[in-house]
């Protein structure tokens, strides 16, 4: 929020909450989502090991006098269920067997079912899908953002961890002490060197905060909004709460004191960018041998002028650092530390200010790779300060040959991760949120409200560890719910608490406060403390959801249910949704054959109509050749500025700030899109061609196999009698042909509401 | 759908840009469709107050403007060129920008008085001189950011980060179009050389759905992304192709009642009728050559924002509600009397010809013109870059900038508000952008207090936290 009074809005929200009558339940000081999860009875019928999420469910549809729908057909169940775990729909073979084996009925149709959830469950292509929405939270990008929004040609590394590890089911508890603090994490016996580095990765969560390199950006003022967007993503990811509001003053609705915000910001505060060396298999990395023959060459090329260049290097991190600590006396000094700050690994997606920090350590505390790179920094930098020096020593000519020297060894990924820093920060509060105005010293801790006992930070380990530990503890009432509650809103449309990221006063009560409750407890329990109980694996929660009756209803709402819950807060039927932008691509390039679905990886740049890229400062964009072209959404490469058409057409997030929930427009920029981005028209051409050759025997098999292809089922007799309508008048329009004819069938059929809603 | 705390009881009915008619295309021509226009047209909307203007044509001069070369003449900086600027002028100030020794610097531009009113503009501008009766010339803007990027976002969202629905959103979202076959919000971009440093973040949608979001009308390529059929397909087969797309669907709708596939079928006929529709309106034959020749189409400096400005009276025309014309970039840090002259002569001229030929037609009356960018320049040199002489530059500056207003319910020939002898700090009726943003809304019969979408449990809205009407400004 912005500087400035808030006395007006004060007042509206006074209004408001006068009018929802619960001004006295909101005064307390324990709110739902504060207190502990409280299990159902463990005795009570209703919380039996089969069944318990339906009779809780069915419990409130009674009441409230609804009949639910029928279960869906097990054509639209099977293509829901692919869509909803991987992302993708299922081929015309695999909903032609499931068919057979579900349809059946009975025990052996409940065994097909689970066992059709857990081959998908095991695809790979669930970690694809499960990967995107996390990428929604973190806000994701490849790009740094702001005026200049160079390119972070690594940020993949971090997608290419989240897809594995989602793939492997890693518990949800690891899941985020990983990503929060897998810097802190103690050695594990038994750990390899690719453990301890993946855990590391794992922490590029916190580095898809945006860069401000702009000339003229206040180093520090971005490092804060930074730190501020760090500190909201706990509040949106783990807590459900709108932390970001009480940056500049005390929370108006929740329990959060400004003092209490920068107690959170305090744990990030410490979190220094660093990048690091992240090998994979595929990518040749140098061998110890040539690392050393270059480190040798390094030391021969710099012997002749190693005293001189120290000297002067010293010399001129000195003057940086006086003037870092007293600007405004030499403005070219001040320049100096700020230019470093801005483009330090630019265009590299490296740290911003790593170069600050190294500089920051002095010589006797850099690592040998620290001191190499300030270095290489100095003399590609500094020739402006020392313009003698370098030209008596020859270093333009030093530095062009150590960059020929590593620019022949392989290069590895490199991650975008955070380390607490080495020189601590104390964290004051920002009066009014603005950081020229330091108050008092705040040391880490967690709202008071969300404690029921002393608090958990503070006891000698790194505060970010004990967060993320708290996080995941019995003592936490929030990671399990928010999350449970975001696994459900991707399955049924809307969650069970309807404000994915605000489970504060000012959030929506749980529709089924049970229900949510006991998720969220079998969620985080020990399978071997409890029945039902799951260790924290997405797996099981997500079975355990798929697998009710619930999930299962056909989603066509009566007119009844339209009237009586026209938000289908009682889940007496299932919603149709419109897929996400990445379903709507994957799913016509599945269907049109084209789809290369390769797994992880650097991200690519699929064709686009020209000029999208350029809209913003200075940015490129040069489509991928080859099998890169159709790749699935998931990998096209995240240009904050000027995102890819398509996605923005379909509403995916801007990168900018953490997305819970997806908005699902229709728009007329979307059936434009369809009909004639270039993407699409290389779907129509190739599914046309397939169909074509399905019709050598008439217009009646093509029909077919455009429907079998692209929706899994046999065309109605009016569909088929629209489409062939089609085909003739395309084929004796002038210039129309056989091919012309059934690319238009083709495009049509891609373009059905049916095609790109999952029912 | 979740509970919508901005469905029931929302002061403005929640308008898709497509209006809610039933129209079908399965047996409607598309020649009809088109000519059924107006029974498309979304009804009047319900505003808090009666409107003065109906549209908006935004100016939008992005990378900031010199107004000490341009609007705010300060002979006190030739007096004391080359001194430092006074410490009483930076009391209190923490500013990144003002690090460093900086000197004021006299403007290498002269001005002089025009109109009735008898209001200064640089030499750079005679055109935009020539409007100064039914121009509102505020010198007393401020804002609170110094970066191009948040100062940006704060101008176009109210907010100076990403993610917040942009002015044109808000707009729609409380108006609608009065256009069935265009969209109501557009968005054009020109340059000398640079795009707009915000990009896309400036006319998003934020929270707001993604059918108020600003449509890009492009200069190479489509005018709308992806407007022209496919290589090859001829227009009698695109309209087979999306009439039996809608036909099928009407097919499924009737054997499976959802209001999503009624949405659906309608954006595919809105979608057909801008593939129609937006050609007609670019054809720039239609207009007189006289009206051309004013707009400066017929010099290659002035084409590119003359087309837009021409454009953006023709949208107006055919109810657009909202257009934006972004010119990049004003960002002159160096070299800056020349680059503000390659600026001023690409836009004075077709600036001014949109005022005069709105006004021409009675159009002004209910069209709100805005020129200005998200801040000023500072009256000092700028010294990071540069100290060339004959091409000095100045910095970015957030305390004292000039905007203009015109038609809509401004009150025009008047110079509102002022600034100290340097230039420095807005001093005489301060206007924060939030207080603009509140008039804009104001002059459109809404109240920024009450326009407001609630997301993440808060109720959001244009102005923020801010924001006062002007009255000062109100004809």
């Amino acid at each position: 929020m912005t500087r400035g009074t808030h006395l007006r809005n004060s007042m509206l929200a006074a209004g408001a909450i006068a009018v929802l009558g619960t001004t006295v339940a909101w005064a307390q000081a324990s709110h739902w989502a504060f207190r502990p999860i409280r299990r159902l009875a463990a005795n009570s019928p209703r919380s039996g090991a089969d069944g318990w999420i339906d009779r809780l469910l069915d419990e409130r549809i009674r009441r409230g006098g609804l009949t639910p729908t029928p279960a869906a057909d097990a054509r639209t169940l099977l293509r829901r269920l692919f869509l909803d775990l991987t992302g993708l729909p299922p081929t015309a073979e695999r909903v032609d067997t499931f068919v057979r084996e579900f349809g059946a009925g009975g025990p052996a149709g409940e065994r097909a079912y689970l066992a059709q959830v857990d081959e998908l469950l095991a695809s790979p292509h669930f970690g694809e899908k499960w990967a995107r929405h996390w990428l929604d939270l973190c806000h994701y990008a490849d790009t740094d953002g702001y005026l200049t929004d160079q390119a972070r040609p690594h940020a993949w590394r971090y997608r290419h961890w989240l897809v594995e590890a989602i793939n492997r089911d890693l518990p949800f508890d690891q899941f985020t002490l990983q990503q929060l603090a897998g810097d802190l994490l103690p050695d594990v016996a038994g750990e390899t060197s690719a453990d301890r580095i993946d855990r590391r990765i794992a922490t590029g969560f916190l580095r898809q905060t945006l860069s401000n390199r702009e000339g003229g950006a206040d180093l520090e003022e971005f490092r804060v909004e930074q730190v501020v967007d760090r500190t909201q993503l706990l509040g949106t990811v783990w807590l459900g709460l709108t932390v970001g509001c009480a940056r500049c003053h005390d929370h108006k609705y929740d329990p959060i004191s400004q003092k209490e915000f920068f107690a959170l910001y305090a744990i990030f505060d410490n979190a220094d960018e660093v990048n690091l060396d992240a090998p994979l298999p595929e990518y040749p990395e140098p061998t110890q041998a040539q690392r050393r023959e270059v480190e040798r060459e390094r030391a021969t090329i710099l012997r002749p002028v190693a005293e001189e260049l120290e000297r002067l290097q010293a010399d001129w991190e000195r003057r940086m650092l006086d003037a870092a600590r007293i600007p405004g006396r030499d403005h070219l000094w001040d320049r100096e530390w700020e230019v470093l700050g801005l483009v330090w690994g630019g265009g590299q997606g490296e740290g911003q200010l790593e170069g600050c920090r190294i500089v920051e350590l002095g010589r006797a505390r850099r690592s040998p790779e620290q001191h190499a790179r300030l270095q290489d920094y100095f003399l590609k930098s500094a020739a402006g300060r020392y313009p003698q020096e370098f030209k008596r020593l020859g270093l333009a000519e030093i530095r062009t040959r150590l960059e020929r020297l590593s620019a022949g060894l392989p290069r590895p990924p490199r991650a975008a991760t955070v380390v607490s820093s080495p020189i601590p920060r104390q964290t004051r509060l920002h009066r009014r949120g603005d950081f020229r105005s330091p108050g008092e010293v705040v040391s880490p801790g967690l709202p008071a409200a969300l404690l029921t006992g002393p608090s958990p930070i503070g006891g000698g380990a790194p505060a970010r560890l004990d967060l993320a530990r708290w996080l995941v503890s019995d003592a936490s009432p929030t990671t399990a719910r928010v999350t449970v509650n975001r696994v459900w809103q991707e399955l049924f449309g809307v969650g069970l608490v309807s404000t994915p990221d605000n489970f504060g006063r000012r959030g929506e009560l749980p529709s089924h406060p049970e229900l949510l409750d006991e998720l969220a407890a079998r969620f985080r329990a020990r399978i071997t403390q409890r029945a039902g109980g799951m260790d924290w694996s997405m797996k099981r929660l997500i079975r355990e959801i798929v697998r009710t009756r619930a999930y299962r209803r056909s989603s066509q709402a009566t007119p009844a249910l339209r009237a009586r819950d026209p938000e289908n807060r009682l889940v007496a039927r299932q919603a149709p949704l419109r897929l996400s932008a990445e379903a709507v691509r994957d799913s016509a390039l599945l269907a049109s054959g084209l789809l290369n679905a390769k797994i992880g990886g650097p991200s690519v740049y699929p064709p686009q109509p020209p000029g999208v890229s350029e809209e913003a400062y200075g940015n490129k964009w040069k489509a991928s050749e080859g099998a890169d072209r159709y790749r699935r959404g998931l990998y096209t490469y995240v240009q904050r500025l000027s995102p890819f058409a398509q996605n923005v057409t379909f509403d995916a997030p801007a990168g900018a700030r953490a997305c819970s929930r997806r908005e699902r427009s229709n728009t007329p920029l979307q059936a434009l899109t369809l009909l004639n981005d270039p993407v699409f028209v290389d779907c129509a051409v190739a599914l046309g061609n397939q169909a074509q050759i399905a019709a050598s025997d008439g217009d009646l098999g093509g029909v077919a196999r455009l429907f079998r292809q692209a929706l899994a089922r046999k065309p109605e007799p009016a569909e088929v009698r629209l489409l062939t309508g089609l085909l003739q008048r395309e084929r004796s329009r002038p210039g129309g042909s056989a091919t012309s004819a059934w690319t238009s069938a083709a495009a049509v059929v891609l373009n059905l509401h049916e095609f790109i809603t999952r029912d | 759908m979740p509970p919508n705390p901005n469905t029931p009881g929302h002061p403005i009915p929640r308008r898709a840009f497509l209006g809610g008619s039933a129209l079908g295309l399965g047996s409607v021509a598309l020649a009809e469709l088109l000519a059924a226009n107006s029974a498309q047209a979304a009804a009047p909307a319900r505003t808090h107050a009666r409107p003065r203007a109906k549209n908006v044509i935004f100016l939008f001069m992005s990378g900031a403007p010199s107004q000490v070369d341009l609007f705010d003449p300060k002979p006190e900086l030739a007096r004391r060129a080359g001194e430092p600027v006074p410490e009483s002028f930076l009391a209190g100030l923490a500013d990144s920008l003002i690090k460093g020794s900086t000197r004021l610097m006299p403007s290498p531009r002269t001005f002089s008085r025009h109109g009735r009113c008898g209001m200064q503009f640089s030499d750079f501008l005679p055109e935009l001189g020539s409007c100064a009766d039914d121009l509102c010339m505020v010198r007393s803007m401020h804002t609170s950011v110094s970066n191009h990027d948040p100062a940006q976002l704060l101008m176009n969202c109210g907010v100076p980060q990403f993610g917040h629905p942009s002015m044109g959103s808000w707009v729609t979202y409380a108006l609608g179009s009065e256009s069935a076959n265009l969209p109501g919000y557009v968005v054009l971009l020109s340059n000398s050389g640079e795009g707009v440093d915000g990009g896309a973040a400036l006319w998003h949608n934020g929270f707001l759905p993604s059918s108020y979001r600003g449509v890009t009308f492009r200069s190479k390529g489509d005018a709308i992304l992806n407007l022209s059929s496919p290589p090859g397909v001829a227009p009698e087969s695109q309209k087979d192709r999306i009439e039996t797309i809608v036909s099928l669907n009407r097919f499924r709708q009737g054997a499976r009642p959802d209001p999503e596939i009624g949405s659906r079928i309608r954006a595919y006929e809105l979608a057909a009728r801008m593939q129609l529709a937006a050609p007609e309106l670019l054809d720039l034959s239609q207009e007189s050559e006289s009206t051309r020749e004013a707009y400066g189409l017929g010099s290659e400096t002035t084409r590119w924002f003359g087309t837009h400005c021409l454009l953006a009276r023709r949208m107006v025309e055919r109810g657009v509600r909202f257009v934006q014309l972004y010119h990049s970039t004003w960002d002159d840090h160096s070299d800056l009397n020349r680059k503000l002259r390659t600026n001023t002569a690409m836009t004075d001229r077709p600036a001014a010809a949109l005022i005069r030929d709105l006004k021409q037609r009675g159009m002004l009356d209910d069209t709100l013109v805005i020129w200005g960018g998200e801040f000023g320049r500072t009256p000092m040199t700028e010294v990071r870059r540069g100290m060339v002489a004959g091409k000095e530059g100045r910095d970015h500056h957030a305390f004292g900038f000039t905007m203009l207003l015109a038609g809509g319910g401004i009150r025009g020939g008047q110079v509102i508000g002022r600034t100290d002898e340097l230039g420095y700090h807005a001093t005489e009726d301060r206007i924060h952008v939030h207080d603009l943003q509140a008039t804009l809304l104001h002059c459109l019969g809404l109240d920024h207090l009450r326009l407001t979408y609630r997301h993440e449990g808060r109720d959001f809205r244009l102005t923020d936290v801010g924001g006062q009407v002007v009255d000062k400004l109100l004809g």
